[in-house]
């Protein structure tokens, strides 16, 4: 589904990158018969609907049962397959937790595991709906690829790049509507930054549904003389070591962006940067506490994950 | 428990229907057992018709799981439970909790139907900042037990807190409504093993058998069957009643803690959207939201009944 918003002068079209998902899942499989989907009664969370009609035999839907999904999952790729187990990020990554350590990560299956409507996509059901942990507690996994892509183009890249990748994968596929953001032509790679927008002042570094934000937000500093460098990072694990050390040294610093815990990108890049080149930083995103009621977009602005909010700490770490 | 008083609900006024909500409370006591049940019948309406159109207002819920566990809901606050608003702090209080969270919104209307919430408060259901999150919150409402929402949380907790009652030799119950969806989630036979086997006699699992899940129905998807018989092989007396016969419901709940010493399981049978000819049985109706045409057709049902 595509939906418009009057953004200032031009009308953007947004994208719910499920789209994206379900055709990229449909023409893998097409081509690969080891291809399945494994759910939990998430069909149509999923957006498998397409998915499950063309391929009927090999869509496992293990009902209400996220442990024995990524289980599941597990045996599927032992046995052959090429799992694709997608559910809510917040029941796959939370429920399963264990299976995504051990099942997964530990015994290096090669599957992909898709986090569907991540962030705060769920707004009004609440804490429990949201997946705001997810990219910080996967970071800590060994073994694992966490990616978030910012459009549906990244989307589509990373889950081919993941179907062919001998190794588990977490890709975060948002619900919540996105602008194209990557360039023409562009390709992903885990651990490869992209540079949106050069700039020598501050760097914003951004991951999922904040890169657009980020963007908009480089252009609020625009308009007020700050010259803001904006680097998209679609794995937070694998991060682009060298595109954030040579950010930290050539800018005043940096401000992480996600639509998560700020440990999640913000986290490991301050790790990285403490050890590599200490520069400051500020962290745009939730900060240790469970949301209030709201809709997704009264959420971001609560928490200031917007241009205005990320301009706002971008100006902070310049001390204007 | 204190609850969230930092939550200030900043409500949208247009977003808020207007519609008055009579507040029966409990059933008498003393009153002969068709008084209660017509006071249940009524009671269940009036939630039935707020739910719609808190739902309607929110744009969001769950009206097919809500509408199949009203009456186990109303009959279990308005007449069944020890529980009372001014009891809330009582160690002894019978104590429920709605597993299925998603539920959240018929929770919320029976509250305010038995007192624990004041009616004007169901306005602000998923309203920022409101108290009434789109699942309930222990730290949100007083009368929450439980935070529920990820569904196999519920049971495990009723467990521990029967068991608490237990240790205390307390004549307090414990009630937990599940989803038969739900029950495909491995947590609850986890509990249910340690309720069957730790005897939790004072533990009262109630399963809202509408035979649908989120995207078709159980038997489709990972199926229960044989029920009855799994839950008798993990340890508990099994009855099986009508789960919108208020009558029904009142005899299965006043038989707990049953004289065997097993914990109780109520297969509850229920629809989905019941009793809306357009939502019973469908599927569709997961968490679908009424247009206003289709508010109004489900009012006037409801009106008729
Ligand atoms: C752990 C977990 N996985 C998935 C969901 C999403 N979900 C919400 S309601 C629902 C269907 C529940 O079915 P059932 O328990 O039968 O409830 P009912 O049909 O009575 O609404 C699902 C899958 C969830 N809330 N929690």
């Amino acid at each position: 589904m595509t939906a418009t918003i009057d953004a200032g002068a031009s009308e953007r079209v947004l994208h719910d990158c499920r789209d994206a998902w379900v055709a990229t899942l449909v023409e893998l499989a097409e081509a690969d018969d080891r291809v399945v989907a494994v759910v939990n009664d998430s069909v149509g969370s999923s957006k498998l609907g397409p998915f499950a009609e063309r391929f009927p035999d090999r869509l496992v839907n293990v009902g209400i049962a996220e442990q024995d999904m990524v289980g599941v999952g597990a045996g599927l790729a032992n046995g052959g397959k090429v799992p694709f187990v997608s559910a809510a990020s917040c029941f796959l990554t939370a429920r399963a937790m264990e299976q995504v350590k051990v099942d997964a990560a530990y015994s290096q299956h090669h599957m992909v595991l898709v986090g569907q409507s991540p962030g705060m996509a769920y707004g009004e059901l609440g804490p429990t709906h949201h997946s705001i942990e997810d990219l910080a507690w996967l970071r800590t996994i060994p073994g694992l690829t966490v990616a978030a892509p910012c459009d549906p183009a990244e989307t589509a890249q990373v889950l081919r790049w993941a179907a062919a990748h001998d190794g588990p994968v977490f890709v975060r596929v948002a619900r919540m509507g996105v602008p194209d953001v990557v360039p023409e032509g562009y390709r992903f790679e885990p651990g490869k930054a992209v540079t949106l927008r050069e700039g020598a002042d501050v760097t914003l570094v951004a991951t999922g549904i904040a890169v657009s934000r980020a963007l908009d937000a480089a252009d609020v500093l625009a308009a007020e003389g700050v010259d803001a460098r904006v680097l998209s990072m679609p794995t937070v694990k694998p991060l682009d070591e060298a595109a954030l050390v040579a950010a930290a040294r050539e800018t005043a610093g940096i401000v992480t962006v996600e639509e998560a815990l700020t440990s999640g990108l913000g986290g490991a890049v301050a790790e990285l940067l403490v050890t590599r080149q200490p520069a400051p930083m500020r962290f745009v995103g939730v900060p240790d506490t469970f949301a209030p009621t709201g809709s997704v977009q009264w959420l971001l602005e609560h928490f200031g994950i917007t241009a205005a909010g990320i301009a706002a700490a971008a100006r902070d770490l310049l001390g204007r | 428990m204190t609850v969230d008083e930092d939550l200030v609900p900043d409500v949208r006024p247009e977003a808020v229907p207007d519609d008055a909500f009579t507040v029966l409370g409990r059933a008498p006591g003393e009153a002969p057992r068709a008084q209660v049940v017509a006071h249940l019948t009524e009671a269940a309406r009036l939630v039935r018709r707020r739910d719609i159109q808190m739902v309607r207002a929110a744009g969001l819920g769950h009206i097919g799981g809500e509408f199949s566990v009203i009456d186990i809901l109303v009959t279990l606050y308005l007449a069944a439970m020890n529980v009372s608003p001014d009891q809330l702090g009582d160690p002894d209080r019978d104590r429920f909790i709605l597993s299925k969270g998603h539920a959240a919104a018929a929770l919320y209307t029976t509250l305010a139907m038995a007192g624990f919430l004041p009616p004007e408060q169901l306005g602000t259901f998923m309203q920022p900042m409101s108290q009434l999150n789109g699942h309930p919150a222990r730290t949100k409402i007083a009368a929450v037990e439980a935070s529920t929402g990820p569904l196999g949380h519920g049971l495990p907790i009723a467990v521990g807190t029967a068991f608490a009652g237990k240790l205390d030799g307390s004549a307090r119950r414990t009630f937990v409504v599940v989803g038969d969806g739900e029950l495909q989630e491995g947590s609850n036979w986890e509990a249910l093993m340690t309720a069957g086997n730790h005897r939790l006699s004072h533990l009262c699992v109630i399963v809202d058998r509408n035979r649908l899940q989120q995207g078709a129905r159980v038997a489709d998807t990972n199926d229960l069957e044989p029920l009855a018989d799994k839950l008798a092989a993990f340890g508990m007396d099994v009855v099986e009643v009508d789960g919108h016969d208020h009558g029904a419901l009142l005899d299965a709940f006043a038989d707990v803690p049953a004289a065997s010493g097993r914990p109780t399981a109520v297969i509850a049978h229920t629809d989905k959207g019941h009793p809306i000819s357009f939502m019973s049985d469908n599927v569709a109706w997961h968490h679908k939201v009424p247009s206003a045409e289709q508010v109004a057709q489900a009012l006037a049902e409801l009106e008729n009944r």
